[in-house]
């Protein structure tokens, strides 16, 4: 059984063994939380008088060398057992105190927000937290003391308390897993990132991807330049040679003027090929008259390895569908070429916030996420806030989940 | 007359060398690549090269480079570029590399079969040639003090800016070479250029100032 489990709010009515099992693993945690309170006490404690002492008489710099980094440890093991409590993680976000010198050290932590919070959760654990997180226990443990009480000392008062603490296990069992649950959310508030730190996180982020989203689109556009310049522009111009040369032959050399003419009408074709291909690359009619259900459709027609699709989404902006029908080509385009799959499958959803899109095969699996292509997919999602999982165990199947956050607005 | 022929395009080199031929013109040699026509530069039995602005390695526009490189270690050799593009920034390095003998054409009028072995011709005889749309994308840049001129004078300059003598212009507005020769005082009168005598040095000085250097 895993001990830090996240906590399961279900429908505490049916008393069964597995209910009661994870109380019993609840009301453990909660002992810990509660035990807590001598270590947190001490160091709200100790760093009262670093602030005190530190100005006057400089002791305070020396002890804070001590203290905060053991309430940043003491810290870290809450914010690790609350956050797999939550099943989440909950980051500190301390201000960086790197390149400075011990002895400045304590002055960057005093003014660091985080480790001000770190202050006051110290107080809330040594506090309120204590007595939250005892309840549980006494709870639990009370009717057991009272027993032993009854059998070993004399008296009628401990079995009068034992028959009167029935409604304490009731009550245990009613309150322990909201109990738990309200410490982990008040240590996720208290330790856990503030929302300005987290905006700077995710504007880092959004930077970072926006930097990576424009190489990608200066590379795509260089691409189609290249593209149009080494075929339809060439092949057009070799068809105006060939044109001209004919018109300059007619009269002397017909024979000839025809070959030059044949050969330039055959150019053409290849000129308007190579148009729809930089076309196709650029944004395929059929998304654009179908949608992204039956571009990927169209898509999936001329694949070599059979595959089935089913998508259910409605019309969606015009760049998200663009961004998950060229990630969905990718991943298709990868099965084709890597997995030797027997056959594949698209699916996709849409309710309302979040575009789904799993792409999947029988192939021999393996696929790599940081590989060439499927990093250039997740590049393309970035742009747009969207998450890509690969699961590809050797021996398959490799299965590619998109996802694009996206409201229609 | 003989020609080297530097285009990566292996239709295209294969249309050039056709027309060229067509032409009387001698390809002895068409290379796809940078470092070959380097190579085939040094030759000394070439009148011409012909050449396409990008070329492999990189793409970019080392065709051209290799021609201007040619260029400073020849002065004079006539080199003719041809590109997929109006790029006036690639004619001013070209006409920066010396004395006349260069030409900038977009691939398009290569169509124009006779017109295009004439250019040939006209930049291994020293001339100097530049594609309409390059004039007129420098003509446009400078548009300011050309209001001065007429516009029957804006259409001798455009011309005269494309490489073409004063009997080539008088044929195309369909005048005589005297009034032609009086609009050319005019147009250099007015913009304060210094007179030259042989069309290309003309040609040049009207580029020049085009080009605001």
């Amino acid at each position: 059984m895993d001990l830090l489990a996240p906590i399961r709010l279900g429908r505490p009515y049916a008393v069964t063994a597995d209910g009661i099992v994870d109380r019993l693993r609840l009301t453990l945690i909660s002992a810990g939380y509660a035990a807590s309170f001598l270590p947190s006490l001490a160091l709200a404690i100790l760093t009262m008088l670093c602030l005190v002492l530190g100005p006057a008489l400089g002791i305070g710099v020396l002890l804070a060398q001590l203290v905060f980094p053991a309430t940043a440890g003491l810290t870290a093991a809450h914010r690790r057992i609350s956050g797999q409590l939550l099943d989440e993680e909950i980051v500190a976000g301390y201000a960086s105190d790197r390149g400075a010198p011990v002895l400045v050290r304590p002055l960057r932590w005093m003014r660091d927000p985080a480790r001000w919070r770190n202050f006051g959760f110290l107080w809330f654990s040594a506090s309120g937290g204590f007595a939250m997180s005892l309840l549980p226990v006494a709870l639990l443990t009370l009717p057991l003391t009272w027993l032993i009480l009854a059998i070993t000392a004399s008296g009628w008062i401990w079995l009068f308390l034992l028959v009167g603490s029935g409604p304490a296990y009731v009550a245990w069992w009613f309150i322990t897993p909201p109990l738990v649950r309200a410490r982990a959310l008040a240590e996720r508030g208290m330790l856990g990132n503030s929302r300005v730190a987290e905006l700077e996180e995710r504007v880092e982020r959004v930077r970072e991807s926006r930097a990576e989203t424009l190489d990608h689109s200066a590379a795509e556009v260089r691409r189609i330049e290249r593209d149009l310049h080494d075929g339809a522009q060439a092949r057009i111009a070799s068809v105006g040679m060939n044109v001209g040369l004919a018109e300059k032959l007619v009269h002397t050399d017909p024979a000839a003027a025809a070959a030059l003419l044949r050969e330039a009408r055959e150019t053409t074709i290849d000129a308007l090929e190579d148009l729809r291909g930089v076309v196709r690359g650029i944004h395929p009619p059929v998304l654009a008259d179908k949608g992204l259900a039956g571009a990927i459709e169209a898509l999936t027609l001329a694949l070599p390895v059979p595959t089935s699709v089913a998508i259910q989404v409605p019309r969606l902006p015009a760049p998200v569908e663009s961004a998950a029908y060229f990630a969905v080509a990718e991943c298709l385009a990868n099965t084709v070429k890597h997995a030797r799959a027997g056959r594949a499958w698209v699916t996709g959803r849409y309710d309302g916030e979040r575009l789904r899109i799993t792409v999947g095969d029988d192939g021999r699996g393996g696929a790599d996420a940081a590989g060439s292509g499927l990093t250039g997919v997740a590049r393309r999602l970035d742009a747009f806030d969207g998450d890509l999982h690969v699961l590809s165990p050797a021996g398959g199947p490799t299965l590619v989940e998109l996802e694009v956050p996206c409201r229609i607005s | 007359m003989r020609a080297v022929l530097a285009e990566d395009q292996a239709l295209l080199r294969v249309g050039l060398t056709r027309i060229l031929e067509s032409g009387g013109i001698e390809v002895v040699e068409a290379v796809d690549n940078a470092p070959s026509l380097a190579r085939a530069l040094t030759r000394d039995d070439i009148d011409i090269a012909v050449v396409d602005v990008r070329l492999p390695p990189t793409f970019s526009t080392e065709g051209l480079e290799a021609a201007t490189t040619a260029r400073r270690a020849r002065p004079g050799l006539p080199v003719l570029v041809l590109s997929q593009w109006v790029e006036p920034l690639y004619a001013r390095d070209l006409l920066a590399s010396g004395e006349g003998a260069v030409g900038y054409l977009l691939k398009d009028r290569v169509a124009d079969v006779d017109a295009f072995l004439a250019a040939v011709r006209q930049v291994a005889g020293g001339g100097t040639v530049l594609d309409p749309e390059v004039v007129a994308a420098l003509v446009s840049a400078r548009s300011r003090p050309l209001d001065r001129l007429t516009d029957r004078e804006r259409e001798v300059l455009t011309l005269m800016a494309e490489g073409r003598t004063n009997a080539a212009i008088a044929a195309r507005l369909v005048v005589t070479e005297k009034a032609i020769g009086k609009h050319t005082n005019n147009i250099f009168a007015k913009l304060d250029l210094p007179p030259a005598a042989d069309d290309n040095r003309r040609v040049l000085a009207v580029l020049a100032w085009l080009d605001g250097r």
